[in-house]
C-alpha cells in the first residue's frame, strides 16, 4: 500500500494502544492471536483494550490471565501481566489490588476456570467487594482441553464428557454465575452480555467499559459475563456459532444487569498511610524504650529450677507458670514456659512446664520437676512419682492420698483455692500456691515477682488481690517449715 | 537489648514485620492460629494487609498475587493446610516469586491430631507440589530462632526468588522463651521484576508457563542452578558438644532440645555424646555430616515422624557410618529416658571406630 493510498483513508477502528504492536511473547506468528476464527475472546480482548485506552489507565493496569484458552492473554495486552493458577485469578487479583491500591486489576476468566474450579475464589472475592474488575467469558464448554462439560454447559448439550448430552440427573443444571453473585450484598455491578449480534456486541462494549470505570472510581466489585461463541468446539461455522449464542444460549442465560449500583455506590476509602519506619518497633511493642529493667544478672551460684504446674482449665495454671517465667526473666535468668497442648487440652485439664536457669536451657520439657504444683487430685496422681527426692509437691487439697505420700520429698497440702476464697476470690488460688512456691525455692527477688505480676495482671483490683494471695502463700509455706503443719 | 517473654508464634509475626513483611493471607488451623491472629492485630497498624482467606488454596494464591505485586508476604498453617497450598507453592517456585510460609506441624496423616509431630518433613522439604522445584526450609528450635530464622527466610526468599518455609513443630510455636528483636525495621523495597501497576513495571510478566519444551527445560535448569548455589552457600547446622563425640544425636525442632538435655546427662556420665542439629533442612547440611563421619562412630536420628529426615541423613552419610533411628509419632514426644537408654546402649558397644565396610544397622 502506497503512502498516497493511505492518506485517502481515515482509521475508524484501529488497534487499541493497550495491545502490543507485535506479539513478541508468542513463539511464532507474532502478527496474529492464537485464538480460532470466530472465537469471542478476540472481540472481548478488544473491548477491554479500548476501555483501557479510553480511561487512560494503561500504565496502572494489571491483567490476571487465567488457565483456559485465554491463558495467553498476556501475549496481547501491553499492561502489567500476571498469569495465575486455574480458577485462582480472583484470589491473585485480590492481593495484587490490595498490595498496589493505585493499580487497576482486571481478572479475565473462562467458565471452567471461574464457575467450576474457581467457584470459591470468585464467590468470596465478590462477597468481600474487592475493588477489582472481572471479565467472565462464558462459552458453555471447556475449550482449551478439547470440549469437556462445564458448569455452564446447556442441558442436552454434547461434550466429550457428556457424549449423550448434559443431563440434569447426572451433571446438574447450568450454573447461573451472574444471578448467583447478585444475591451478595457487596458487588456494585454485575451484568450478562452476549456476542450474538452487532447490537449485543455494542452493549457488551459498554458493559466492559463500565466495569473497568467502576474500579477507576473506586466503587468496588464489578463483573461482566459475556456469552461467547466457540465455533471450533461447538463444531459450527463462526456465523452459526454467533447465531447459537443469541438463539440458544441466551434462553438459558438471559442478558441483563443483575446488579447496578454504579450511580449511588460510594468510593471506597483509601487505606491509611503507613507509619514511619522508626515507629514500627514501638508499634510491635518490642522497642527498647519502655522496657522493664532487668535486675543485673550477677551470678549468685547455679540455678536450675524445673517446675511442672498441672490442674483443670480455669484454675490459672498457665498464668501461674507465666508469672514465674516472667519473674525469672526480670531477674536476669534464662527461662522457658511450655504449655501442655494436645490430648490433655480437650479433656479440660491443663499443665505447663517452666524452667529457670543461669545457663542456657536445653530442653523446655520438664521431665523430673523440682517442684510439682498439683492444682487437683488427678494431676497429683499423674505426676507425683516424677518428682525426684528432695523436691517439692505443692498440692491444692487437704491431705495427700496415700499412694502419693512420699517421705523423700517435701509436701505442702493446703486447700489453696479455699484460702484464696477467704482473701476475696477463689480464682486467686494459683497465686497463693505461687507464693508458696517462691518461698520454697528462694531464688527470685520480690521485686522481680512484683514486676512480672504488674506486667501480666492489668486490672488493679486483681493485682491487689494477687499480691495478697502471694503473701499468704509465702506465709503458709513458712508456717509449714516451722513444723506447725504437716510437712513431708 | 530488650529480652521479652513471647510465644514462638508471636515472635514469627513481629520478626516478619520488622523484616518488611507487609502482607499476610492465611486460614486458621491449630497449632498455627496465633500467627494469623497476631498478623491480624499488627499488619494493619504498619500499613500492611491482613486477610483471612476462604481457604488455604485461596491464601497461597493471594501470596502469589502480593508477591507478584512486589510485596514481602507470608502465611502460616499446619500440615493439612500446607497440603492444600502445595499447588500454589509449585506455581510460586515456577514463577520465581518470593514468600515465607510458616508450617507449625501437627499430627497426621489426614486430620490426625493437633499435637506436635514432624510428619510434614517430606511434603515440605521434598516439595509436595508438582514439578522440578525446591523450597528452602529453615527449622527453628527456640523462640529466638523463630524470630531470627523468619528474618533470614525473607532475605533468602528475595535472594533466590523462591518460597521459603519456616518448619516448626507445635511446641516451638506454643512455648514462650525470651526473645530479642532488632530495633531497626527493614524498609520494604519494590523488586524491579514486580508488576506494580506503574509505567516502569508495565512490561513485566509473572508466569510459570513455558510452552516450548526447550524453554521449559532451560527454565528448570536455571532453577536447578539457583538451588545449587543455595546448597553451596546456605546450608546450616549446629554442632553441640561434638568435640570428641563417638555417638552423635541428630534431630531438629523440639527434638533437638531434648537431644541436648540427653547429651548433657550422657556427658555427665562420661559417655562421648554430641548433637548435630540441621538448621536448614533444604539445603541439607550434607557437608557437616560428612565431616563428622570422619571421627564419629554412630549417628542416632531422632524424629517425631516415621523416619523422614532419616533418609536425608543416610544420603548425606552414604553408608560411611551406621545410622540408628528412634521414632515417636502421633503427637508423642521422644522421652528423655528412652533416648538416654539408647545412647547408653550404643556408647557401651565396643564397636571399633572407622570401619568402612560396616553395614548400616539403622532400622525403621
Amino acid at each position: 500500500m502506497s503512502n498516497a493510498t493511505e492518506a485517502e483513508y481515515e482509521v475508524a477502528h484501529g488497534r487499541p494502544k493497550a495491545f502490543y504492536e507485535n506479539f513478541e511473547r508468542k513463539d511464532e506468528l507474532q502478527h496474529q492471536t492464537h485464538y480460532c476464527p470466530g472465537c469471542g475472546h478476540g472481540i472481548v480482548h478488544k473491548m477491554l483494550a479500548q476501555a483501557i485506552d479510553e480511561l487512560g489507565i494503561q500504565n496502572r493496569t494489571i491483567l490476571i490471565s487465567p488457565v483456559g484458552c485465554s491463558v495467553f492473554a498476556y501475549y496481547y495486552f501491553d499492561v502489567g501481566n500476571v498469569q495465575g493458577a486455574h480458577g485462582r485469578a480472583p484470589a491473585v487479583a485480590t492481593a495484587v489490588k490490595r498490595s498496589q491500591p493505585q493499580s487497576i486489576v482486571i481478572g479475565y476468566q473462562g467458565d471452567g476456570d471461574l464457575a467450576a474450579i474457581g467457584s470459591a475464589e470468585i464467590l468470596h472475592a465478590a462477597n468481600r467487594g474487592e475493588n477489582i474488575t472481572v471479565i467472565f467469558v462464558n462459552n458453555a464448554i471447556y475449550s482449551m482441553t478439547g470440549g469437556q462439560v462445564a458448569p455452564t454447559t446447556l442441558l442436552g448439550q454434547r461434550s466429550t464428557t457428556t457424549p449423550n448430552g448434559r443431563s440434569a440427573a447426572n451433571e446438574g443444571y447450568p450454573l447461573h454465575v451472574s444471578e448467583l453473585l447478585a444475591t451478595l450484598e457487596a458487588p456494585v455491578y454485575i451484568e450478562r452480555v452476549g456476542l450474538g449480534d452487532n447490537r449485543q456486541v455494542a452493549q457488551a462494549q459498554h458493559a466492559v467499559r463500565r466495569a473497568v470505570e467502576n474500579q477507576v472510581r473506586g466503587l468496588g466489585f464489578s463483573l461482566v459475563e459475556v456469552l461467547s461463541p466457540c465455533p471450533t468446539i461447538w463444531k459450527m461455522s463462526p456465523v452459526e456459532a454467533q447465531h447459537w449464542v443469541r438463539e440458544v444460549m441466551e434462553k438459558t442465560f438471559p442478558l441483563g444487569a443483575f446488579r447496578d449500583r454504579t450511580k449511588d455506590a460510594p468510593a471506597k476509602a483509601a487505606p491509611p498511610a503507613a507509619p514511619a519506619l522508626e515507629d514500627i518497633s514501638r508499634i510491635l511493642g518490642v522497642a527498647d524504650e519502655g522496657a522493664v529493667e532487668e535486675i543485673d544478672a550477677e551470678a549468685k551460684g547455679a540455678v536450675d529450677l524445673q517446675v511442672r504446674v498441672a490442674g483443670f482449665g480455669g484454675q490459672g495454671v498457665l498464668l501461674l507458670g507465666e508469672v514465674l517465667a516472667e519473674a525469672g526473666l526480670h531477674a536476669g535468668l534464662q527461662v522457658s514456659w511450655l504449655p501442655s497442648y494436645g490430648p490433655e487440652m480437650r479433656s479440660g485439664t491443663s499443665n505447663c512446664h517452666v524452667r529457670l536457669a543461669r545457663e542456657p536451657i536445653d530442653s523446655p520439657l520438664v521431665v523430673h520437676p523440682d517442684v510439682l504444683v498439683a492444682m487437683n487430685e488427678p494431676s497429683l496422681h499423674k505426676f507425683c512419682a516424677s518428682v525426684p527426692p528432695g523436691g517439692w509437691i505443692l498440692y491444692n487439697g487437704e491431705t495427700v492420698p496415700a499412694e502419693c505420700e512420699r517421705k523423700d520429698l517435701h509436701i505442702l497440702a493446703r486447700p489453696f483455692t479455699h484460702v484464696a476464697d477467704e482473701l476475696g476470690d477463689g480464682r486467686a488460688g494459683n497465686m497463693v500456691i505461687l507464693g508458696a512456691l517462691l518461698e520454697a525455692t528462694p531464688i527470685l527477688p520480690q521485686a522481680s515477682v512484683d514486676a512480672a505480676l504488674g506486667q501480666l495482671v492489668k486490672n488493679p483490683r486483681w493485682l491487689a488481690l494477687d499480691e495478697r494471695a502471694l503473701a499468704r502463700g509465702r506465709e503458709l509455706l513458712r508456717e509449714s517449715l516451722q513444723g506447725v503443719c504437716h510437712d513431708g | 537489648m530488650r529480652r521479652q517473654l513471647m510465644k514462638g508464634n508471636e515472635a514469627i509475626v513481629k520478626s516478619a514485620i520488622l523484616s518488611g513483611c507487609r502482607g499476610f493471607y492465611g486460614y486458621p488451623i491449630t497449632p498455627a492460629s496465633e500467627i494469623t491472629e497476631a498478623a491480624a492485630q499488627y499488619l494493619p497498624q504498619v500499613g500492611g494487609v491482613f486477610l483471612q482467606a476462604e481457604s488455604e488454596v485461596a491464601a497461597i494464591n493471594m501470596l502469589y498475587g502480593a508477591a507478584a505485586a512486589g510485596v514481602r508476604v507470608m502465611t502460616a498453617s499446619s500440615g493439612p493446610g500446607i497440603s492444600l497450598m502445595q499447588e500454589g507453592i509449585s506455581y510460586m517456585a515456577g514463577a520465581e516469586l518470593p514468600c515465607v510460609i510458616a508450617d507449625i506441624t501437627r499430627g497426621g496423616p489426614g486430620l490426625g491430631n493437633i499435637a506436635a509431630e514432624q510428619g510434614d518433613y517430606h511434603q515440605v522439604v521434598k516439595g509436595g507440589g508438582h514439578g522440578n522445584y525446591r523450597t528452602l526450609v529453615l527449622a527453628p528450635h527456640s523462640v529466638q530462632e523463630m524470630a531470627d530464622l523468619t528474618a533470614l527466610a525473607f532475605d533468602l526468599a528475595d535472594r533466590y526468588r523462591n518460597p521459603v518455609v519456616v518448619l516448626a513443630d507445635g511446641f516451638i510455636g506454643q512455648m514462650m522463651e525470651p526473645v530479642e528483636f532488632p530495633q531497626t525495621a527493614t524498609e520494604p523495597r519494590l523488586p524491579k521484576w514486580a508488576v506494580a501497576g506503574t509505567e516502569e513495571s508495565r512490561g513485566n510478566l509473572i508466569s510459570s508457563i513455558y510452552l516450548e519444551p526447550d524453554k521449559l527445560e532451560a527454565h528448570v535448569r536455571q532453577l536447578e542452578a539457583k538451588y545449587y548455589i543455595a546448597q553451596q552457600r546456605e546450608a546450616r547446622a549446629e554442632e553441640w558438644r561434638t568435640e570428641g563425640a563417638e555417638v552423635v544425636l541428630v534431630g531438629y525442632g523440639i527434638v533437638a532440645r531434648i537431644l541436648k538435655a540427653v547429651a548433657a546427662e550422657a556427658l555427665a556420665e562420661g559417655l562421648k555424646v554430641g548433637v548435630l542439629r540441621p538448621v536448614t533442612l533444604y539445603p541439607f547440611p550434607t557437608l557437616q555430616f560428612q565431616k563428622l563421619a570422619e571421627r564419629v562412630r554412630v549417628f542416632v536420628v531422632v524424629e517425631m515422624s516415621n523416619g523422614q529426615m532419616l533418609e536425608d541423613v543416610r544420603l548425606a552419610l552414604n553408608g560411611a557410618r551406621p545410622v540408628e533411628f528412634l521414632s515417636r509419632v502421633g503427637g508423642n514426644v521422644p522421652s528423655h529416658g528412652e533416648v538416654l537408654e539408647l545412647v547408653r546402649k550404643l556408647a557401651r558397644q565396643t564397636l571399633p571406630a572407622r570401619q568402612p565396610e560396616e553395614e548400616c544397622v539403622g532400622h525403621v
